[in-house]
């Protein structure tokens, strides 16, 4: 009944989608995506009952479609209904912000068609029960997303993002494609039943680094990143939050899907690639987010950041499942969902006020805004929320979610390999490392574009945005800090999701006194994100409180003291490159090479001082420049074969055709 | 969990802040007394909070209503992470509501506040501040978590209590991770508490500073709460401190009214004379380059981590 539900919610996406390319008008686009919201929610809902439900009740459904002589298997089990439930809640809320962010849409043509089919396509993926319908799915997720990050198409940085990404998405499927080529055998069983009963064996190493190659270029795990910093921003504010905050969740569903459920036991050693790329990537995404300078790419980056979190839970999830220890990985796990769940609510709160400030005032530059907090109330109100609990503060949801990663490093001891316990206290220092940063990427963020004066004519005109858009972001913003009160029912409702991945559940939450968290036991550690908040509530109450008793309270405005020099010039505050200039001298020589040249005229002379700041991206320096490199000299070399004569291409074609049959005779 | 205990709860709570000011009252003594100065009485601070108080708040005139609440929460937050602390007794209810982890996050919500206040008038002081400490922070904050690792992992916990506890029993003894934690958790305190040779609480307008950079724009009863947030942190680090590798005469949950006096005697004398050694060790150095103290931090880190790691691969877990 479930299955049936999500699936015609899927083909309902994709009438919309057909709808999308005639839908006109403002009106046409408003009702469009409030039909996404509806059949989101829906969607969010149905998951969300087939994951509470008693006894997981899974049905398969087989539909007569796809691969000739098979069948497409759809259907949720508990692992897709959680993606499910994070993926819909998202998108229903970031429909619902773009009924009214639509209006603002100067091509709405580029993006109404794509819009539906990309979210159907994060579904299909998430369905699937057989191979051919999962990669249908995720390729049908990749070119609709394309097309969206094209639908701004005159700008050339958007087109060459276009490029980059579609590039990145094809090598990424093709990954995947071998990785369930392997994993079906000779005898070819697509579907994941027959897949888990018939497990190859041996494949489980290669299956592992084809996931974390495919699903991981999707997720955004160093090296294989570059494209969704250039990928995500390039994109209308509304599909932004949904690549950033919901594909990258679909990435590591498929990562998740492979590993842990299909490729069969874990051995340990695995754990040690997962955890050194992701620690890592946690430590490079934020280094790179504190960088930048554009608030949509800041953002962008800052995706990698918690890609490298989710995945440090995963690694851990999979050394201590390896090693038998089922209640530590159940917990690394949980903690990784966990995670993924909260990503999904701040990194889309996020972009939708980024894309907010970015209709209020055109300007995607922090060097360009300022004092936003004044013009924008309630979009700084909710983006602050967002900018709180991404850096991992309490009683905000980012902070459950590392502080059970924590816990779970914690248990680390227990591993019995050497190379393990050395490796895992590594990882937890750069993940303290990392939430560290975040915390001053984020009072860049928010201090640069909501505080301080404006930096610009825009910035000072900018108007709060519409209805829709605050109510999304509010909604977001009340969610995170539900979320971070209330962690014990999403734990609980992660019981399945973790004896499916890891074969072991945590203990009940919810029910404890205080609502509070303990995921081993209480002697060694509890949360309880209600006690906390309501603590702080009354501390800041009595004090406001007290100090309204006895306090004068006269209150005057005069212009800023800063010790007695006030500037009346907007520019002569900090800007984003100031604040991050002294984490950039501390971290970047070494990560990005970082060159500072500062040209100072003579004492007299009137010529402009200047600082010059390089930077260089060292992944994309040795990475990428020498792959390109040979593809551009291959391409530069066969290019010539374009222009023979028609004598030298027969000569060529008896040539191949031989040399074919030599091959073929020798094979045989 | 009884009425009593959370009676002694409220206590304590009550206990760090209202006795905050009276802390840097003494370290401002005794630094005074080390350089032959008379030095001010220990009351001062609270009459200080009691003139700013009562004065006019001045505030900047683009200043947003985050400036005005910024104090407040900031003050909360640390108050909370500061009631969290065993002080004179452990095993009290909070505790089993929040560790140690929450209390080193709950210092940088207030971090976190802090800077964006700074942030919030737009002048270039405040803004120099905020990138500042969040510089020193992103190696503090590490270095903090990396010693209540090693304790954790020597303890078998993270609640403050449990690990107090274990430091009592007879499992603990001299150990090589915990001197190195102990001398990380001292340096990121000198760092947190912005002393000397990070930053120095004395001065004010100059350009090595921090702390007082960010709050250069309040003024009246927001700069007074700010002050006693200050002074709350202070003394949170030296109690966490006293409470993990001193743990000697606090007392446990629901013992007698004995057992308490003397659990504040023995917090009092701890206190006392941590912030003896913290103002010797102030007085004997100097301030450092700001550019020196990421490396003064990572030392911390370094060491933190040093502490972890022989702790994972000297001893099997519990």
């Amino acid at each position: 009944m479930m299955s049936q539900l999500a699936a015609s919610g899927v083909g309902l996406l994709l009438a919309l989608s057909v709808l999308g390319i005639v839908a006109r008008r403002a009106l046409g686009s408003r009702l469009l995506y409030a039909a996404c919201f509806a059949v989101c929610a829906g969607l969010a809902g149905v998951a969300l009952l087939t994951l509470l439900a008693p006894g997981g009740g899974f049905e398969m459904l087989a539909i007569p479609l796809g691969l000739p002589l098979r069948r497409t298997f759809l259907g949720l089990d508990p692992l897709s209904a959680a993606f499910a439930v994070i993926v819909n809640l998202a998108a229903a809320i970031v429909s619902g912000y773009a009924i009214g962010y639509a209006a603002h849409a100067r091509e709405p043509q580029r993006v109404l068609p794509f819009y539906p089919a990309f979210i159907a396509g994060m579904n299909l993926v998430l369905l699937a029960q057989d191979a051919f319908s999962f990669l249908v799915g995720w390729e049908l997720m990749s070119l609709a997303s394309w097309a969206l990050v094209l639908s701004e198409h005159r700008s050339a940085e958007n087109r060459r993002a276009a490029l980059v990404y579609i590039v990145m998405a094809s090598g990424g499927a093709l990954t995947l494609l071998l990785a369930f080529g392997l994993l079906a055998g000779p005898q070819g069983g697509y579907s994941f039943e027959e897949i888990r009963r018939v497990s190859a064996p041996g494949v489980g190493p290669i299956v592992l680094l084809l996931a974390l190659l495919g699903a991981g270029s999707k997720a955004g795990l160093v090296p294989l990143h570059a494209w969704l910093p250039l990928a995500h921003p390039a994109a209308p504010s509304h599909v932004s939050a949904l690549m950033s905050g919901v594909m990258t969740k679909v990435a590591v569903y498929g990562f998740v899907r492979l590993v842990f459920d299909l490729a069969g036991p874990p051995a340990w050693w695995w754990s040690v690639p997962v955890l050194v790329i992701a620690g890592v990537t946690a430590l490079m995404g934020v280094l790179y987010a504190l960088m930048e300078h554009d608030l949509k790419r800041l953002l962008a980056y800052h995706t990698v950041e918690n890609i490298g979190i989710i995945f440090i839970g995963l690694g851990l999830a999979l050394a201590f499942e390896a090693n038998g220890l089922g209640a530590a990985a159940a917990l690394a796990f949980a903690a990784a969902i966990f995670h993924v769940f909260n990503h999904s609510l701040f990194k889309s709160l996020l972009f939708m006020g980024s894309g907010a400030v970015l209709n209020a005032s055109g300007e995607r530059d922090m060097e360009h805004l300022g004092g936003l907090i004044h013009r924008m109330p309630v979009t700084a109100v909710a983006f602050l929320a967002g900018c709180i609990a991404i850096s991992a503060l309490p009683p905000f949801n980012g902070f459950v979610s590392e502080w059970l990663t924590f816990q779970a490093i914690l248990l680390s001891p227990q591993l019995p390999q050497w190379v393990a316990r050395l490796l895992v206290p590594a990882v937890g220092a750069t993940l303290a490392c990392s939430a560290a940063l975040a915390a001053a990427c984020f009072v860049k963020a928010f201090g640069m574009t909501f505080l301080g004066r404006p930096r610009s004519m825009p910035a000072a005109a900018a108007a709060e945005t519409d209805r829709f858009s605050q109510i999304a972001m509010l909604l977001l913003a009340l969610l995170c800090l539900l979320t971070g009160i209330l962690p014990g029912f999403v734990l609980d409702s992660l019981g399945a999701v973790t004896q499916l991945a890891v074969g072991a559940r945590l203990a009940p939450q919810s029910g404890a006194a205080w609502l509070r968290i303990v995921p081993i036991d209480i002697g060694r550690s509890a949360y309880s994100g209600l006690f906390v908040f309501v603590m702080i509530v009354l501390a800041a109450a009595t004090t406001a409180f007290a100090v309204r008793r006895v306090a004068s309270h006269a209150l005057r405005r005069s212009p800023a003291w800063d010790c007695g020099f006030p500037d009346t010039s907007p520019a002569t505050q900090y800007t984003a490159a100031s604040f991050a200039q002294p984490i950039r001298r501390v971290f970047g020589s070494v990560v990005f090479r970082a060159r500072e040249q500062v040209t100072m005229p003579k004492p007299g002379d009137t010529a402009v001082a200047r600082l010059q700041v390089q930077l260089r991206d060292t992944v994309w320096d040795a990475l990428y420049v020498p792959v390109i490199r040979l593809i551009e000299a291959t391409a530069e070399r066969l290019n010539r074969m374009q222009f023979l004569t028609i004598r030298n291409y027969l000569t060529l074609v008896f040539v191949a055709l031989v040399a074919l049959l030599i091959i073929v005779g020798t094979w045989r | 969990m009884s009425y009593s205990d959370w009676l002694i709860q409220l206590a304590q709570t009550a206990l760090v802040l209202g006795t905050a000011p009276l802390l840097s009252g003494v370290t401002r003594k005794i630094r005074a007394r080390l350089l032959r100065r008379q030095g001010a009485s220990v009351l001062q601070p609270y009459l200080d909070l009691l003139k700013l108080i009562r004065k006019e708040a001045v505030i900047a005139e683009n200043a947003s209503w985050l400036f005005r609440a910024a104090p407040y929460l900031i003050l909360a937050t640390t108050w909370v992470a500061a009631a969290l602390v065993p002080t004179f007794a452990s095993g009290l209810p909070a505790g089993a509501a929040a560790d140690i982890i929450v209390i080193v996050a709950l210092l940088g919500t207030a971090r976190f506040l802090l800077a964006l206040a700074g942030l919030d008038v737009g002048t270039s002081f405040g803004g120099l501040g905020s990138s500042r400490e969040m510089l020193f922070a992103s190696l503090a904050e590490p270095a903090m978590l990396m010693a209540v690792f090693t304790l954790s992992l020597f303890a078998g916990s993270t609640q403050l209590s449990s690990i107090s506890a274990y430091m009592l029993g007879p499992g603990a003894g001299v150990n090589i991770s915990l001197a190195l934690a102990l001398v990380a958790l001292i340096i990121v305190s000198i760092a947190e508490n912005a002393r000397i040779p990070v930053d120095n609480p004395a001065t004010h307008l100059e350009l090595t500073m921090v702390h007082e950079a960010m709050i250069l724009e309040y003024s009246g009863r927001h700069l007074a709460v700010i002050e006693a947030a200050a002074a709350a942190k202070l003394l949170l680090y030296l109690s966490l401190i006293a409470c993990v590798f001193t743990p000697w005469g606090t007392a446990v949950a629901g013992s007698g009214a004995l057992a308490y006096a003397i659990g504040l005697l023995a917090w009092a004398v701890k206190l006392a004379a941590l912030a003896f050694f913290l103002v010797l060790f102030e007085t004997a150095i100097a301030k450092m380059r700001v550019f020196r103290v990421p490396e003064f931090l990572g030392i911390a880190l370094m060491l933190g981590l040093l502490g972890t790691i022989l702790l994972f691969v000297s001893r099997v877990s519990r």
